[in-house]
């Protein structure tokens, strides 16, 4: 008896050996839904590539992502914003060294509606209007009418992003409306005159107007030289160092080549 | 022997199927809870449920869901204001008034409305209504409680019609019978006798018809605007607490504070929805018409 269960044990070791073998090439990749369509394109890139790697993607937003890199549960994390003081405290006491990799660039445009014709807007204007302080278009130099302030969902990145760089820590007045996706904020300013928003640069169309912030047009170029205020870089996160696979991925993306796939992906890259 | 085999089998497998059902559900409600009281080891219940602020990423956070609250309830009592009279005065005519070859045409539409998606009306919400109502109202904006509350009372009024049609239906013709030939009309008929008889169903029609309302997400999520505000006019933009869970539960890190707050919002709701059917059970108990003597 006691020696079947011997035989059972070693059966057993050897099969979890040989499987945790078998997966040597799985990457799992979590985190933000900015970063999503990048990792997407890098990994089927990559996968066609290196044909012994497989890669899991999932969403989940930036929290979840660097949570997953702090628990293990993924090789990397993907976050539209930097790793929070609070997080760094929780991965010291669990004994992890988050590295980030900021591997794209992306810039928030305020929006308003086509017929607006409110052309530019300071920081300081945009962080009135989203505090409430200022309530019509006229005093920044509108046609008089009441803006409606249209806010994403206080999860989002694109929100986070927001709140650091434009309003500096302060609330959002209550009464603004909350949209939850970038698409979501095109149609709502779309369809109401008074509107104002912020989305992702991919995400400007034509029924839209994009705003200048303090004189400056927020394209591309205007991110890559610094000049426009209102950009973030998109990070990577990996627990310590990257080895093996993981460092394969992580320099695929940083060439040439997957910056590429940055811009296919709809987000600015980094050179 | 062999027939009381199968009997047996036959009762077995189905208290199985039963029981497994109800566990299921069971443990969705205690997972629902666990995953929802630790808030409470941060803030008090009163804080809670009367706080005014909802700003659940801040640092340090606003978990106050008395908008998010105020927001559900006032959308539904609107949508109600709307698809009761609504509602009831379309069974009505189709159990009462309507020729039969008109009930056979419209009965089986307005079951056709109650299968039409959320996600559509809520879409048609957004894109259609919104701007009409801006427009036609010279609002700043049209996503707002009125909206939201147009959109529910649309899919609040199939249900609330085709129970209370069953339940007007089920009126003993006699009784019908009895009212004409003392000379009553035939309005006077539906008033006095019909209505009265079929009481206990059409409220039992109108709860589960608001309790639909009450849990409804994408409509709200959509068409309501998304602010945590307390509304002041029903041109307000809310936020009432489904659309609150299913817009940040994505994004809310697993096992913080946010994450069991939404939690606890869906304990708030859930005791919501509990109510309002124990009341529709209450109700069609309480009041049930018994034989044909005690009107």
């Amino acid at each position: 008896m006691e020696k079947r269960f011997h035989v059972l044990l070693m059966f057993s070791i050897s099969l979890i050996v040989a499987s945790s073998q078998l997966f040597a090439g799985e990457l799992v990749i979590k985190g933000s839904t900015t970063v999503l369509p990048i990792a997407q394109k890098a990994a089927e890139a990559y996968m066609a590539e290196h044909t012994d790697v497989k890669i899991s993607l999932s969403g989940g937003g930036s929290g979840n992502g660097i949570k997953a890199i702090i628990d293990g549960t993924a090789d990397i994390g993907n976050a539209s914003r930097f790793i929070k003081q609070k997080e760094v405290t929780l991965a010291g006491t669990r004994g992890v060294y988050p590295v980030p990799f900021r591997v794209a660039l992306d810039a928030i445009v305020p929006v308003v509606n086509a017929e607006n014709s409110v052309k530019n807007l300071t920081m300081a204007q945009l962080k009135d209007i989203y505090l409430g302080n200022i309530k019509d278009w006229k005093e920044v130099g509108g046609t008089p009418g009441t803006i409606v302030v249209i806010s994403r969902d206080s999860s989002s990145g694109t929100f986070g992003v927001w709140k650091d760089l434009v309003m500096k820590k302060k609330r959002v007045i209550p009464n603004a409306l909350t949209v939850p996706s970038n698409g979501g904020v095109v149609q709502a300013v779309a369809n109401t005159p008074g509107a104002i928003g912020y989305i992702g640069l991919g995400y400007i169309t034509k029924k839209i107007k994009a705003v200048d912030v303090d004189g400056v047009v927020g394209s591309e170029e205007n991110t890559l030289n610094g000049s426009f205020p209102i950009s973030r870089g998109l990070f990577m996160f990996t627990k310590g160092w990257p080895k093996g696979e993981t460092m394969g991925f992580i320099s695929f993306i940083l060439s040439r080549k997957g910056q590429k796939l940055v811009k296919e992906a709809g987000s600015i890259p980094l050179f | 022997m062999k027939r009381q085999h199968i009997d047996t089998g036959v009762k077995f497998s189905f208290s199985v199927i039963a029981l497994f059902s109800i566990t299921a559900l069971s443990l969705i409600m205690v997972f629902l809870f666990k995953e929802g009281l630790p808030i409470f080891e941060q803030i008090s219940i009163k804080e809670f449920i009367l706080g005014k602020y909802w700003y659940p990423t801040d640092d340090p956070a606003d978990f106050g869901i008395l908008p998010l609250i105020l927001g559900s309830l006032a959308v539904t009592l609107l949508s109600g204001v709307m698809a009761i009279p609504l509602g009831v005065m379309t069974a009505i005519y189709l159990a009462e008034i309507a020729p039969n070859r008109v009930t056979e045409c419209i009965k089986p539409i307005v079951e056709l409305m109650a299968s039409m998606p959320s996600v559509v009306i809520g879409f048609f919400g957004m894109v259609v209504v919104a701007p009409f109502i801006q427009k036609t109202f010279n609002i700043p904006v049209g996503l707002n409680l009125f909206n939201a509350a147009l959109m529910l009372a649309f899919m609040a009024v199939p249900t609330i019609c085709t129970i209370s049609e069953d339940a007007i239906f089920s009126v003993p013709g006699a009784l019908k019978e009895a009212s004409f030939a003392l000379g009553a009309t035939h309005f006077e008929t539906i008033f006095k006798v019909i209505i009265p008889a079929s009481l206990s169903g059409i409220c039992t029609a109108v709860i589960l018809g608001l309790s639909r309302a009450v849990g409804e997400t994408m409509v709200v999520l959509m068409a309501a605007g998304g602010a945590a505000m307390i509304p002041g006019s029903i041109f307000d933009p809310v936020r009432p607490l489904p659309a609150s869970i299913a817009a940040e539960m994505a994004e809310a890190p697993f096992g913080g504070e946010h994450y069991h707050a939404l939690f606890a919002i869906g304990i708030v709701l859930f005791i919501f929805t509990f109510l309002f059917n124990l009341m529709a059970d209450f109700i069609s108990h309480r009041f049930r018409q018994v034989g044909e003597a005690s009107l």
